[in-house]
């Protein structure tokens, strides 16, 4: 190989400017003129590509367009037969309760987690936002959640978050009535969502501080000249130079959300009543505790995309003044 | 600014700072101080350190559950999942940072779309070519279908493209091949990226959960989350046990967060600038 490839270097030393005229050209017309493929680096390419591409093609690309053919059978995941039942499980889905609670379940979390996401993420990155003593600490502090698993995460709420637990206990004694956080549909699914920000404001605190570190000083200093406050500065200048950021945040949360089950798994179980039963953990309970297989991937398939196109319409139509 | 007006807001910002810290620190702390407390005492008038500490927890929790078994699964599948992840995500990084072929932006591109595919569009014929492939209870389950990942092939392509490219055409000049330029000059240079995406790939093993739990079924081959799941549903009532098993099952990725966390931080920031 080695060989091969000196002789196509002939004519053009390592740092030597490109002057041929075909080459100079190809910025105008860059699909039109380019440079032939050595042979080594499209042999090369292939084996370094390859074990990666089988791998992620095998278990992500392959299953993508898989569980869309199953969405269309009423296989049970084990007996070797998979009955194809066409839409059948599509119809089904409209008249799921089941569906339909973990549609609402899935955005109302989804909402709650991206704007909690985003308020706490700034406020703690503004106040993060300067050189001061002791600011290490509190980023590794806020950065704990982020690296502790969600079970060990979801096993210490549930315990604090007990009827008889400490946050009751706490409560009680400054006279505040017992809470059933986590018996009460509404209020698991609250619980969740405060669970799942705690978990992620780390990851969104270090986002916005390398977005508010990139935004440009000398706008900040007209500002200040001209007599805009602390608050006016957040206001007017940081928040709408965030938006790019935000946007980010926003489909990291969604994308959090939409995952979700480890935590929902550990903290709920998707209950009580279905309180917190996310599209995921739907699919799963579908599929692997009630052995619809084929239906749990019309519930994935259906489920993702109502839940994207919801949240984008809920979007368009609330997101937009705000940034 | 007058100086009193400063330290004014130095001191409000401290304190903001302080009280958003302890309502994210409490819970390690109530999970660590509850392992540490008796029995009688974890349902009392909430109080977060003990008058004194049953250190006695940890071996009976221990030896409630196979922790011992569970963490070493953890370990073998996360050591495959960082090995794979940094051979396999490696060469196809360079393949894409430093080789010229047909279809490389698209294959780049195509790959970075399968992030934002959700776990739960694939996990049903994934899991369904494992049976196939006779692999549930196997550390074959736990590792191979994981074996590469996008994020790492992005993060370092990314550290790949910012090194010059004299390098490569200085050592080919020299007479080394592919592989040599590959490993023994580009990637003594990409340290930073591949520690970062070793940290992040153990920590996705560590604490991964859904695809284990799918996969296995015989406590020989379940990891520490799985085990501590379980623990957690056998000894709900008994928070002190429970609490124990929770730091067990936390404090490997914990530790690891706190011993490289500054690259760790970094590498990330970096990446997510990119995107």
């Amino acid at each position: 190989m080695g060989v091969r490839d000196r002789t196509a270097e002939v004519g053009r030393g390592p740092s030597t400017p490109i002057t041929h005229p075909a080459v100079q050209r190809a910025g105008a017309a860059p699909r039109r003129v380019r440079r032939s493929y050595r042979r080594g680096d499209l042999i090369t390419a292939a084996l370094c590509l390859a074990p990666a591409l089988l791998v992620i093609g095998l278990f992500v690309v392959y299953p993508l367009v898989a569980t869309g053919l199953l969405s269309l059978t009423s296989w049970d995941g084990i007996s070797p037969d998979r009955p194809f039942v066409g839409l059948d499980n599509y119809g089904k889905l409209m008249a799921d309760p089941a569906f339909r609670n973990s549609m609402v379940v899935t955005v109302l979390y989804g909402l709650g987690v991206s704007v909690l996401s985003v308020i706490t993420g700034v406020g703690a990155a503004a106040l993060l936002n300067s050189a001061f003593r002791g600011r290490a600490v509190y980023r590794t502090a806020f950065f704990l959640p982020v690296v502790t698993s969600s079970i060990a995460a979801a096993a210490v709420w549930r315990y604090l978050f007990d009827v008889s637990g400490p946050v009751n206990s706490a409560l009680e004694q400054v006279g505040l009535g017992e809470t059933n956080w986590l018996g009460d549909p509404h209020l698991a699914l609250v619980s969740l969502t405060l669970l799942t920000v705690w978990k992620q404001l780390g990851l969104n605190t270090v986002l916005y501080l390398t977005a508010m570190q990139a935004l440009p000083a000398q706008v900040y200093e007209a500002a200040a000249l001209d007599g805009a406050g602390p608050w006016q500065r957040m206001r007017h200048i940081t928040l709408p130079l965030l938006a790019p950021m935000t946007f980010f945040v926003v489909v990291q949360a969604l994308v959090v959300t939409f995952q979700s089950f480890d935590l929902v798994y550990q903290l709920t179980a998707g209950g009580p009543m279905g309180g917190t039963e996310v599209v995921g953990f739907l699919v799963y309970r579908t599929a692997f505790v009630t052995g619809q297989f084929g239906y749990g991937a019309t519930i994935a398939y259906a489920g993702f995309a109502l839940v994207f196109a919801l949240t984008w319409i809920q979007w368009r139509l609330g997101g937009k003044d705000q940034t | 600014m007058s100086r009193p007006y400063a330290a004014a807001r130095a001191l409000g910002r401290h304190l903001l700072l302080l009280g958003l810290s302890v309502l994210i620190v409490a819970p390690f702390a109530w999970m660590i101080t509850t392992s540490l407390k008796s029995f009688d005492k974890v349902h009392q008038p909430p109080y977060l350190v003990p008058e004194q500490f049953e250190w006695s927890n940890y071996p009976q929790a221990l030896a409630a559950a196979p922790f011992a078994g569970y963490y070493l699964n953890s370990v073998v599948m996360a050591a495959g999942i960082v090995a794979g992840h940094l051979l396999l995500d490696t060469l196809a990084a360079y393949a894409l940072a430093r080789l010229r072929f047909p279809g490389r932006n698209a294959i780049f591109l195509g790959l970075v779309a399968t992030m934002l595919v959700p776990t739960f569009l694939t996990v049903l014929p994934a899991f369904d070519l494992v049976i196939r492939f006779g692999w549930f209870n196997s550390y074959a389950a736990l590792i191979v279908p994981r074996l590469a990942d996008v994020f790492g092939i992005v993060v370092i392509r990314g550290y790949l493209l910012s090194l010059p490219m004299e390098l490569d055409e200085a050592a080919r000049i020299d007479g080394a091949n592919r592989m040599q330029i590959l490993f023994r000059i580009l990637l003594p240079l990409s340290k930073p990226a591949l520690v970062s995406v070793a940290v992040f790939s153990f920590l996705f093993a560590w604490n991964d959960f859904l695809w284990p739990l799918l996969v296995t079924s015989d406590d020989q081959y379940r990891t520490i989350q799985l085990g501590l799941a379980a623990f957690t549903s056998k000894y709900g009532p008994y928070p002190h046990y429970l609490m124990a098993g929770t730091v067990i099952a936390a404090v490997p990725a914990i530790a690891i967060f706190m011993y490289l966390q500054r690259s760790l931080v970094r590498g990330l920031a970096a990446t997510a600038v990119k995107e």
